[in-house]
């Protein structure tokens, strides 16, 4: 061994600054970069998953279901975008517990760094393999027969709601992960909550349709706002649509934003609250 | 380190018990305990389970300079306490202070003097050897350059060229154990703590981390360890915390410990077992207890008070009444018997989950 044991302090150790929210983020974040670019099989199944929705429904169901003055295909496409980037913020969920358990929080919080660095990464990440799966969705779309009827500006601000809504709901499954500290537990719980959630809404039938009870539920699912709010900035609502009735569904862009608005004012403190208790094992 | 300095800390070791009431006066004039927990305290209350008090009082002093192992059962408390001091959980009450900052209060100023090796390796599984030192000293925010620097060197001192550019999830366990260890060296800690370092290490790594921790003291480190090797606190430690049920049983060197537990062993071994009741009789009229006498009746043992003198009686009245011996010598109790006595275990057997309740 001819390596010195200790450093000469070239580098001190520094605290973290205010600044190193932004740089120690930086770095969980590459940290996140990294395990995509490792574990290939969450790039494959961020970008075959969504083909695969696009693909089936439009040509499994459009076929069968009508939607009155639309195509199908026009119809279904902000449904499969909002539940698509849903999906994708569970990521989230399930990594936070799965650092617990493998034990690396616990270096994480030995170490001078900013307190919301990792979750700052881990939901940048997710928000990376959103953007992906939406531009591999977009591209799916508009060679399925999908187009944008309104101003490509619209068609951003739509992109751009759903990747914030997701990211801003990465925030609450990190939270749960944390909570939860078992990435399969996570695994299975956002199934079983998120399924229902994404289809007792107007993301692949319009909820007008549905029993009363489902009804209801569809039009104050946040979900449903998100679908509208993409459907509508996307130009793609059904001209014959009735007015809806209720004021989520008049205004699901304001919803949408005012929901993404709460949940990072609720769940980024209470994460990072969460984080700086938190130990493995 | 000078002398004068070595005989302020031991002096300033006898008077460790007089300290907790006295903390600040006599501090920097005394260099007092670097490391001091004073009457920590931390339940665990699991779901449909008997509350576990993890630590139950527990006060431990540090001398700067200086390596302190904390022995103990499973379960005793080690890296409950381990984990309170590097800021992990906060304990219920009682205080800790590191260089008189206090880890519950000031954890951003602990976290950027600490190195920490925890009892189960912390490493991203995804991230190369290299990688993981990478990102630590980035996090540590020495900058992209020095820490680039300080990972090669760590990855060439623990030995782990080859493996530096593979992923971690493919290492084995002693290897993840050694990415991890340097983890903790990537500055250069004025605290390390250390749970169970070498647990998992081939004998070869096992004396590379104890040369490492002897020239990292040898340098002014302060080191925490836990540890399950007697061998090894023996060899490292200045100073041996035994924790039990949460909480310091004995603080002593390794010396002050055996002795504490009562003097030494007068051992024979006999040429004829047709000796042996001459000699019962000799180490009676020396023991502080009954002579052991082995099966076969040619191995005596008593223990004594005073080893040297003892020795000395029994082999003049040997001489004096003929007896033959094939071996005669004195023992003085192992840091097992130690542990065995002050704790009802044996450090070396394994314990099953033994919890302080
Ligand atoms: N998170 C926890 N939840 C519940 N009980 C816990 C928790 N952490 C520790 N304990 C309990 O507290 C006690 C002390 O645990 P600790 O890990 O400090 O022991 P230890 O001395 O390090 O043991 P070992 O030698 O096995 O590592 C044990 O009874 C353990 O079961
Ligand atoms: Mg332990």
């Amino acid at each position: 061994m001819t390596t010195a044991v200790r450093e000469p302090a070239t580098g001190a150790p520094r605290a973290a600054s205010t600044a190193s929210w932004f740089s120690d983020g930086w770095i969980t974040t590459r940290r996140n970069l990294i395990k995509i670019k490792r574990v290939p099989d969450i790039l494959v199944f961020t970008t075959l998953q969504p083909i695969m929705f696009v693909l089936l429904f439009s040509y499994v169901y459009a076929g069968s279901i009508d939607i009155p003055g639309s195509d199908y295909k026009e119809f279904i496409m902000a449904g499969i975008f909002a539940q698509t980037v849903v999906f994708g913020s569970t990521y989230s969920g399930s990594a936070m517990a799965q650092d617990l358990k493998e034990g690396i929080i616990d270096r994480f919080r030995t170490l001078p760094m900013s307190p919301s660095a990792v979750l700052v990464g881990r939901t940048n990440g997710d928000l990376l393999i959103n953007g992906i799966s939406m531009l591999v969705m977009i591209a799916t779309g508009l060679v399925v027969g999908w187009r944008v009827r309104s101003s490509p500006l619209e068609a951003i601000a739509a992109i751009a709601l759903l990747l914030l809504f997701a990211y801003a709901f990465s925030w609450v499954m990190a939270f749960i992960g944390m909570s939860v500290r078992s990435p399969e537990v996570i695994n299975n719980v956002s199934f079983l909550v998120l399924f229902p959630l994404t289809f007792i809404s107007n993301a692949f039938v319009p909820s007008e349709n549905l029993p009363t009870p489902l009804r209801v539920f569809a039009e104050y699912n946040p979900v449903s706002a998100l679908v509208q709010a993409a459907r509508e900035l996307f130009g793609n609502v059904p001209p014959q649509t009735p007015v809806p009735d209720t004021w989520t569904q008049q205004n699901p862009v304001l919803t949408v934003l005012i929901g993404i608005v709460v949940l990072l004012s609720v769940f980024v403190p209470l994460s990072i609250r969460k984080f700086s208790q938190i130990s493995s094992r | 380190m000078t002398d004068p300095v070595l005989d302020l800390i031991s002096k300033e070791r006898s008077a460790r018990s007089a300290r907790h009431s006295d903390v600040t006066g006599v501090r920097y004039l005394l260099h007092m305990a670097y490391i001091e927990a004073h009457d920590l305290a931390k339940t665990y209350t699991p779901k449909g389970a008997p509350a576990v008090h993890a630590l139950d009082g527990l006060s431990l002093s540090v001398p700067q300079g200086t390596v302190t192992a904390l022995l103990g059962p499973n379960g005793a408390g080690k890296t409950t306490a381990v984990k309170v001091l590097t800021t992990l959980i906060r304990p219920d009450s009682g205080t800790a202070t590191i260089d008189g900052i206090d880890v519950q209060t000031d954890g951003d100023q602990i976290r950027r003097m600490i190195g920490v090796s925890g009892q189960y390796a912390a490493v991203d599984e995804n991230l190369t050897g290299f990688e993981n030192l990478d990102m630590i000293g980035r996090l540590y925010h020495l900058g992209a350059k020095a820490s680039r620097r300080r990972a090669r060197e760590l990855i060439e001192l623990f030995d782990l060229t080859e493996a530096q550019n593979r992923p971690v999830k493919g290492f084995s366990g002693g290897m993840r154990r050694r990415i991890d260890l340097a983890g903790a060296l990537v500055i250069d800690p004025q605290v390390l703590f250390l749970d169970e370092p070498t647990t998992g290490l081939d004998p070869r790594s096992r004396l590379g981390l104890w040369d490492i921790i002897t020239r990292l003291v040898a340098q002014g480190t302060t080191v925490l360890l836990t540890t399950q090797y007697l061998e090894e606190a023996d060899r490292l430690a200045d100073d041996i915390a035994v924790i039990d049920h949460g909480t310091v049983i004995a603080q002593g060197t390794s010396d002050e410990l055996k002795s504490s537990i009562g003097g030494q062993r007068v051992e024979l071994s006999l040429v004829s077992e047709g000796d042996s009741d001459a000699a019962v009789a000799i180490l009676r009229s020396v023991g502080t207890a009954a002579p052991e006498v082995s099966s076969d009746r040619r191995t005596l043992a008593v223990t004594v008070a005073n080893g040297p003198t003892a020795l000395q009686a029994v082999l003049g009245q040997v001489e004096r009444d003929g007896i033959r011996l094939h071996d005669a010598g004195m023992q003085r109790p192992t840091l097992d018997d130690v542990f065995l006595q002050l704790t009802g275990h044996s450090a070396s057997a394994d314990d099953e989950k033994e919890k302080a309740s």
